[in-house]
């Protein structure tokens, strides 16, 4: 531990780090801009001046910029120093003189950075009277908002959008003070973690679209913490609700799993709870006819079913939701909502988790690896949190070289332009091109068989066997590479998971590691992807043969009376006539859910659920990490969260749910460790959801009623719906939207930290379920299945980012940016059907029309198949024959973002 | 007019707690007037029904009497001084052919009267069950208990010089002359000591609101809340016609005008200066108000009284 | 013992005579309902949205009256025009809670929001204290005549494109390298 001194206090720090991060870390204000805790520094802004002295008995020092100046043991520095101040007020000024007089019009009034500088430098009066600087806007796309007048040039969006997201469409443009952020020309940002920019910016530049068109102040802002339901990487979010709406979704810090950034499906993703389409009333229909339930009835009517009931539970509910079914309807009642396929391999994920040999990485974790194999996974469509963290995973070869050559990991430029184009080994084994293909060493695109074999060659050349059999010779120089690279890591990582709907896939990612495991004698990091945001909860749960299949099979076969259906739509899990004939044979369905589905307008009992913003709950996530996410609003309809209709107690309180679930499932012993003690807190006292500055407490609700209402009592949570109680200044386990004095912007968080990038204080990162391991179990036997390829095409399923989630595709931003239904071909394969890229193609068989995407590197033989909403992929065979079709086109696939689209236009 | 008789004490009684009524209307005027303002002038002319306003007021108002409250002694209290300040009018001389008795003893009945006073104040505060009702009963019982003790001796200068305690006789003798000559200080300290019997500003400690909240009666409302406001407006009038009696001649004058008339213009005088100490003098502190009474006024009234006595003894 | 004197009683005298002479000054009271007083016109009553010297709402809904309100009786829900104009899209003030202290005009960043003269504002129901925008909004400039925020803010709206705000430079040209 070194020591420096600052402004005559001893302060320990770690020499590894700059002055700047050390100070922050110790509490200290320091005004900065271009420095960012996930991307070091490079030392535009020269806004963090400090006097550096020699020794004790210098007194002149030298200013020195504090981000680009190691914490050396025995350094003393001055931030009070009067030349310091006088310094970081003038350098704010010369920032400040084309700033435009926009605060009361920005989106970023009240929680920017730029505004907190200001005022911590002391600069407080506009002495430069010549003219400013102006630019013009772009339109950058649903999501952001572009306002170029208010840059301050800290480069700090092209750095993350660029270096740290890996960005190609935003770039630094023009000289000296023109210099310019923005696209070459007008048009959507294609990353798919743009919205980041929004809090990465220190001023209004980029500011949330979304939030724009319904726009409050941060103060304004209800707020609780909560967790993204958008998929299973459990990425942990602050929801902001205003006069009964949900306004926005910004990041909130974990350090083990989304640390500062989100992905766009999670930011812009949370519309469909606003949506007018929301389930209100319980409804009891049939034949054409609506009849709306009283509350009170329909719970009633839930709770004195008689007969058989089956339960089918929901990947997109919560735990508690689906244990309420559990105990309504019995373990041996209780089903998968999802397909037999996924199911097993949900089971086969599960039972690898336990694994001695495999260790499920945390998305940090994911960054310190340095060799990847990605197995069959569109990891940014799937799991987009965890490609950011595979893009930086692959820098580790820059931190190497960088510290073989003696630079500072913080020193982000000089690392950068040491390492050039040398990253860590990342090698994507897909069925279509990915967005991770540029910074992969290796990529192989090909149908499921043939990514088996290579699979298997690679864990047959790691466990030293031979591995040549069927390869040609460019297949054995890859696999030769992939396995030198895994078996020489420091820290090599297998990806797989479900959604290349291969079990084989999972297996043969298996092998590989328990292969590398026998080699090297760790545990080896083997992340598991999951399609939706409690896939891993939900398969607690459930017995292991208790699949929709199954469920489906005793409905049509009449054994059950009743079959409640918990948020889920069965249309998307099963084949249309198998569920059709399921539905036809039992006397009631019951379905509850937040949206009106194909399967809610056939139950007879219709009950709505509330939205994850709308009740408090837990979910597990793809390492099965539960973690607990706040009500951060409630909702004044008739919706109810689904246990309350399951429970016998109309007013189950969650906690006493949660407790019980952690008695009553062994995998969930540990979960109760995440409820938050009343007891604990100072005399009793809530968390406030409102900031201390929330306004319009007594003009919100007077039109309605001049007489005020009762502040709303939350009854399930530690937190209450008002600004009364003492706010989690200190304890992170509780903490929704962070704010210390004279920090009003989320860089505010570095306040709650124990030290920069480091754990929250007091944070609680969620409970780790399936930290009991087992004994470690052997090789799969895999064997790729060689079905006759003569017929047609063999189905991939593709996903987008926005499209491919239930919910969020309801969202009005999302559905911007979402695609039709669409066919990925080779172009030998479009060439021989006859298809042109954008038109509409059938498929034979069913009656779905899809269009055409003709991309590069679609292995012939194979069509990835991007479902989006209108099509059930469980109808479709194994594989497909196309014919040619009118165009369909209405969205058609304008603004899909592939790399390898073969023409940019249609 | 007889003395006694049954209109009279009709009368008396009538015309005191009408006094009592309208001091309310006078002392909000006057202030008014010596603070540069107007007052209530909005009810009535001159707003003199500013006092059936506020009647109106005080008897339609919830009575309400704590849960917490000792039921039995909260309603005793303010009974208890309406009644005592009342009885203690029945020994006034007010005119040669108008009083209620004609009393021996008058100044003592007064003085016991008084007494009982205190025990208005101190049930009221302690069956409030308050924290403030119950200080500021334990001020009103420290501060009662204490200047009653130089009440009474500041007034034995009066009864030597007149050989009586029948109020009658001492009108009677001060024929030659006002006793406020020879006991002028007597008569101070009897002012001073009145004014704090009545807790009157500035010696309002019991009940002082910046302090207290309203002291004793912190926790009565409505009609007890009213008794105990009247009951000190009552008080008011006693100690002003008490003065005139024992100080100033009572109901004696020069004959142009009938001797009730007199009495009633020398009480009234005194009334306006009761208002007018409250709205000069600030309110001094409870130590302040006791180390006064103790240390300075018991001397001075003792040595008041040596005096008055050695110079009869001599004459 | 002269200090005692002094203090407990002639001072008191004094005092009590001082008192007494007021009786003799005449009352300051101005009889309200049938004598009109003079209001300044910086006097904090009833309060107002005011228009820009172009007859546009002046409020650009930034929501700093609403914050600066201690008791919290401002309400209002940001709308955008289609040029990019910022506006409330309901502005709530409820005047049964409003202490008339004048924070919300201090804050406003526009001068849309004035406290003017007027106290007259009683009311028999309670509900009729709030005001909604319609009942707030007048067709004047109230105490600022010239101002106009779009003229100096950077925001371009209709009619005022970017470059053209108080002391803006036109546009850049970013494709030029020139200096």
């Amino acid at each position: 531990m070194a020591k420096i001194i600052v402004d005559g206090v001893e302060y320990e720090v770690d020499s590894d780090n700059n002055l700047l991060q050390e100070c922050l870390s110790h509490g200290l204000d320091l005004p900065y801009f271009c420095w960012h805790p996930c991307m070091g520094s490079v030392g535009a802004c020269r806004q963090c001046a400090v006097k550096q002295y020699k020794d004790a008995d210098d007194e002149k020092g030298m200013l020195v910029m504090s981000c680009m100046t190691p914490a050396t043991d025995g350094a003393i520095i001055s931030i009070k120093d009067q030349q310091a101040v006088q310094m970081r007020e003038r350098v704010i000024e010369s920032l400040m003189t084309n700033h435009p007089h926009d605060c009361p019009v920005c989106e970023e009034g009240g929680e920017c950075h730029l505004q907190d500088m200001t005022l911590m430098s002391g600069h407080n009066y506009r002495r430069y009277d010549k003219k400013k600087r102006t630019h013009r806007n772009q339109y950058l796309g649903p999501f952001i908002s572009h306002e170029m007048n208010r840059c301050i040039a800290c480069y700090r969006c092209v750095r993350y959008y660029d270096d740290y997201a890996g960005g190609t469409d935003l770039a630094a443009m023009a000289s000296h003070n023109h210099v310019y952020f923005g696209r070459h020309q007008e048009g959507t940002l294609e990353s798919e973690f743009s919205g980041n920019l929004v809090e990465v910016c220190p001023t209004g530049v980029f500011t949330d679209k979304v939030f724009s068109q319904r726009y409050s102040r941060k103060w304004d802002l209800q707020a609780a913490p909560s967790v993204c339901t958008g998929c299973a990487v459990g990425c942990n979010t602050t929801p902001g609700e205003r006069y009964g709406e949900l306004r926005r979704v910004v990041n909130r810090y974990n350090s083990e799993v989304n640390g500062y950034f989100l992905c766009d499906r999670g930011r812009f993703g949370f519309g469909y709870v606003n949506s007018a389409e929301r389930l209100k009333v319980p409804v009891r229909q049939g034949d054409g006819q609506q009849e709306e339930l009283d509350a009170n009835e329909a719970h009633q009517l839930v709770q004195r079913l008689d007969g058989k009931i089956i339960g089918i539970g929901s990947p997109r509910a919560s735990n508690e939701s689906n244990f309420a079914l559990r105990n309504l309807v019995g373990d041996d009642n209780f089903y998968a909502g999802v397909s037999a396929k996924q199911h097993a391999a949900n089971q086969l994920i599960l039972e690898l988790h336990r694994d001695a040999a495999f260790h499920v990485p945390s998305v940090r974790e994911i960054e310190s690896c340095d060799a990847v194999l990605v197995l069959g996974e569109d990891v940014t469509n799937v799991a987009p949190r965890i490609a950011l963290a595979l893009r930086q995973s692959v820098r580790n070869k820059a931190k190497e070289l960088a510290e073989s050559a003696n630079i500072p990991q913080w020193q982000d430029a000089a690392v950068r332009e040491l390492a050039q184009e040398d990253r860590s080994p990342l090698a994507i084994f897909s069925n279509y091109a990915s967005r991770l293909d540029d910074v992969a060493s290796d990529t192989v695109v090909a149908g499921n068989q043939k990514l088996v074999k290579l699979g298997s060659a690679i864990a047959a050349e790691l466990a030293g066997e031979s591995a040549s059999a069927g390869l040609d010779e460019a297949e054995r120089e890859l696999i030769g590479r992939v396995a030198q690279q895994l078996s020489s890591a420091r820290r090599p990582l297998i990806v797989a998971g479900s959604s290349a709907r291969s079990m084989e896939l999972i297996k043969v990612g298996a092998n590989i590691a328990r292969a590398l495991g026998k080699r090297s004698g760790n545990v080896i990091d083997f992340a598991l992807l999951l399609p939706e945001v409690n896939s891993l909860g939900l398969s607690l749960l459930v017995q292991k043969d208790k699949d929709l299949s199954a469920a489906l099979g005793v409905m049509e076969s009449g054994a059950a009376k009743h079959c409640i259906v918990l948020e889920n739509d069965l249309y998307r899990r099963a084949a249309t006539s198998e569920v059709d004939a399921a539905i036809a044979g039992v006397d009631s369905l019951i379905v509850i859910d937040q949206l009106a589905t194909p399967t809610s307008a056939k139950a007879d009992i219709v009950l709505p659920a509330t939205a994850f913003s709308e009740h408090e709950a837990t979910y597990v996530n793809y390492e099965g990490r539960a973690q607990l996410s706040y009500q951060v609003h409630r909702n004044h309809s008739a919706a109810r969260p689904a246990w309350r209709w399951l429970c016998e107690n109309p007013a189950q309180q969650v906690e006493e749910l949660v407790d019980r679930c952690a008695e009553s499932v062994s995998a969930f012993k540990g979960i109760a460790s995440l409820l938050p003690d009343l007891n604990s807190m100072i005399a009793g006292m809530r968390v406030p959801r409102q900031s201390h500055r929330y306004s319009g407490r007594t003009a919100m609700k007077a039109h309605v009623n001049v007489h005020e209402p009762k502040q709303a009592v939350d009854s399930d949570s530690v937190m209450s719906f008002s600004m009364e109680g003492i706010p989690a200044s200190k304890d992170a386990t509780v903490l929704g939207a962070s704010w210390a004095p004279g920090w009003n912007s989320n860089q505010s968080i570095s306040k709650f930290q124990d030290e920069i990038n480091g754990k929250l204080k007091q944070e609680h990162c969620g409970e780790l379920l399936l930290k009991d391991k087992q004994a470690s179990g052997d090789f799969f036997n895999v064997t790729a299945d060689q079905s006759d390829a003569n017929n047609g095409l063999e189905v991939l399923p593709a996903y987008q980012i926005f499209g491919s989630d239930e919910l969020s595709a309801h969202a009005p931003a999302i559905r911007e940016r979402m695609t039709d239904a669409y066919l990925s071909l080779s172009p030998q394969d479009a060439e021989q059907l006859g298809l042109k890229h954008g038109q509409g193609a059938g498929i034979a068989g069913t009656d779905y029309v899809a269009i055409v995407c003709i991309r590069e590197k679609i292995q012939p033989g194979t069509v990835a198949v991007y479902c989006g909403t209108e099509i059930n992929p469980h109808d479709l065979p194994e594989r497909i024959v196309l014919n040619a079709n009118a165009d369909i086109a209405e969205r058609g696939i304008r603004g899909l973002i592939v790399s390898d689209l073969l023409e940019e236009s249609y | 007019m007889e003395i006694g008789s049954g209109l009279t004490i009709g009368l008396i009684l009538g015309t005191v707690i009408g006094v009592a009524a309208m001091l309310i209307w006078v002392e909000r005027r006057l202030l008014g007037l010596w603070q540069e303002r107007l007052g209530p002038n909005r009810v009535g002319p001159l707003g003199l029904f500013q006092v059936v306003a506020d009647m109106i007021k005080i008897f339609t108002k919830e009575d309400w009497t704590p849960p917490f409250a000792d039921k039995f002694s909260f309603v005793l209290a303010p009974a208890i001084i309406m009644t005592v300040v009342l009885l203690s009018f029945a020994v006034i001389p007010f005119a040669p052919n108008i009083g209620i008795v004609d009393s021996n003893i008058g100044i003592l009945f007064v003085l016991a009267m008084a007494s009982i006073g205190a025990y208005s104040v101190m049930l009221g505060g302690l069956s409030s069950d308050n924290k403030y009702a119950l200080l500021g009963s334990l001020r009103a019982a420290a501060q009662m208990v204490s200047y009653e003790v130089f009440m009474g001796i500041s007034l034995l200068g009066v009864v030597a010089l007149s050989g009586s305690f029948d109020l009658r006789e001492i009108v009677h003798a001060q024929e030659d002359m006002w006793f406020v000559v020879p006991q002028f200080i007597g008569f101070v300290i009897f002012l001073i000591a009145g004014v704090a019997e009545s807790h009157r500003l500035p010696f309002d400690i019991p009940e002082a609101e910046q302090e207290i909240c309203a002291g004793y009666h912190t926790e009565y409302s409505g009609m007890k809340f009213g008794m105990f406001f009247v009951g000190e407006y009552l008080g008011l009038v006693l100690v002003s016609s008490l003065i005139t009696v024992l100080f100033f001649g009572g109901w004696m004058g020069p004959a142009f005008l009938p001797p009730v008339v007199w009495f009633a213009l020398k009480s009234g005088v005194f009334i306006c200066f009761f208002i007018l100490l409250r709205a000069a003098i600030p309110r001094p502190r409870y130590d302040q108000l006791m180390s006064y009474g103790w240390l300075f006024l018991l001397p001075l009234s003792l040595l008041n009284l040596l005096v008055t006595g050695a110079l009869i003894l001599m004459n | 013992m002269f200090k005692l004197i002094q203090d407990t009683l002639i001072s008191q005298v004094v005092t009590l005579w001082n008192v007494f002479r007021h009786l003799f000054v005449k009352a300051d009271t101005v009889e309200y309902p049938d004598q009109q007083p003079y209001m300044f016109p910086r006097w904090r009553g009833r309060i107002i949205l005011s228009r820009d010297p172009d007859g546009e709402e002046r409020c650009v809904a930034c929501n700093l009256c609403a914050v600066a309100c201690p008791v919290d009786c401002i309400a209002l829900q940001k709308a955008e025009t289609d040029d990019g104009r910022w506006y409330p899209e309901f502005f709530r003030i409820n005047f049964s809670r409003c202490i008339m202290c004048g924070f919300c005009e201090e804050a406003c960043p526009t001068h849309a929001i004035q406290l003017t003269p007027d106290f007259e504002m009683a009311e028999y129901k309670r509900q009729d204290m709030v005001w909604e925008k319609e009942d707030l909004l007048i067709s004047g400039t109230g105490k600022y005549h010239d101002y106009n925020f779009y003229r100096v803010a950077g925001l371009a709206i209709a009619g005022k494109d970017k470059g053209e705000a108080l002391n803006e430079d036109k546009p850049v040209d970013v494709r030029s390298l020139l200096p």
